[in-house]
């Protein structure tokens, strides 16, 4: 299958898992919120949380014996950068109440203000910072 | 109970898959589509087409039933007013991104690839989290 083909299937995918999520569990499927959430202590609300983090490190265990390429990592980007970038998505996730999933896929289809100025305020700051390390720094960082 | 959380880990495994085929969890495609003045791969614009135009037909057709199938309520954000920590934690976010390419789903899935990237970026994206929660904890008492 193409690039393009591809990425259409795992898009449909990927809206086809949070549907899900929402008939079993009736909750939002957003990444950030299920492993904020396990900061928070709540009781019993923990568990489930576990699991679906392990559904998804399993879903990359098949990925990597079934397609490797999947995790090929041609940034040039050091571990400074890495680690940096980490603790911004990790903080910045939770302050914002969402990430590309909650507020990009789910809140976007769900025409939530908050989740459509959320997800154009990522993408457009997102784009600055590529811009810059691309175009300014020569690409790696 | 279990069948909850079977569900748990069934949609986080098949949400994995979907980020997998769809080349969400390489980074270099990811910084290609946020590159707009440079060279535009515009393959994630189609897993996001392809991932909202599943779910907002299937949350619409999930949220005609009184309940979920498990036991419990629909949990659907009501929240509507944009307010500040939404803008200032999604440009946080969306730097973080920009950086390394990863958001928190793509990352927490290349876990399974053992590289040193997705590793480095998870546990500094817990931490960010904790913080978050160890402020906002300090701010309430």
């Amino acid at each position: 299958m193409g690039e393009f083909l591809l990425a259409f299937v795992g898009g449909c995918l990927i809206g086809l898992a949070s549907v899900l999520f929402l008939l079993f569990n009736g909750k939002i499927l957003g990444v950030s919120g299920i492993l904020g959430g396990l900061f928070q202590r709540r009781p019993n609300d923990t568990v489930w949380r576990y699991c679906f983090v392990a559904g998804m490190v399993s879903g990359g265990v098949i990925l990597r014996f079934t397609q490797p390429s999947a995790f090929s990592f041609s940034l040039s980007r050091s571990v400074l950068a890495i680690v940096t970038a980490g603790l911004l998505v990790g903080y910045g996730t939770r302050l914002g109440n969402g990430c590309t999933s909650g507020h990009g896929i789910c809140g976007v289809s769900r025409f939530s203000p908050r989740s459509i100025l959320a997800t154009f305020t990522f993408m457009g700051f997102g784009a600055a910072v590529v811009f810059v390390i691309n175009h300014w720094l020569g690409g790696r960082v | 109970m279990i069948a909850h959380l079977a569900a748990s880990f069934f949609c986080g495994l098949l949400f994995a898959l979907g980020l997998g085929v769809s080349g969400m969890t390489q980074p270099a495609k990811v910084t290609a589509f946020l590159d707009f003045g440079g060279d535009w791969n515009p393959s994630l614009l189609l897993v996001m087409a392809g991932a909202i135009g599943v779910y907002s037909i299937g949350y619409r057709l999930v949220l005609k039933r009184p309940q979920p199938l498990f036991p419990g309520k629909f949990q659907i954000p009501r929240l509507r007013k944009v307010d500040r920590p939404l803008a200032i934690g999604s440009a946080v976010f969306g730097v973080g991104w920009g950086i390394a390419g990863f958001c928190p789903g793509p990352a927490l899935a290349s876990v399974a690839s053992l590289q040193r990237e997705p590793l480095f970026f998870v546990a500094s994206m817990l931490a960010g989290m904790a913080v978050y929660e160890g402020v906002e904890r300090w701010r309430r008492a």
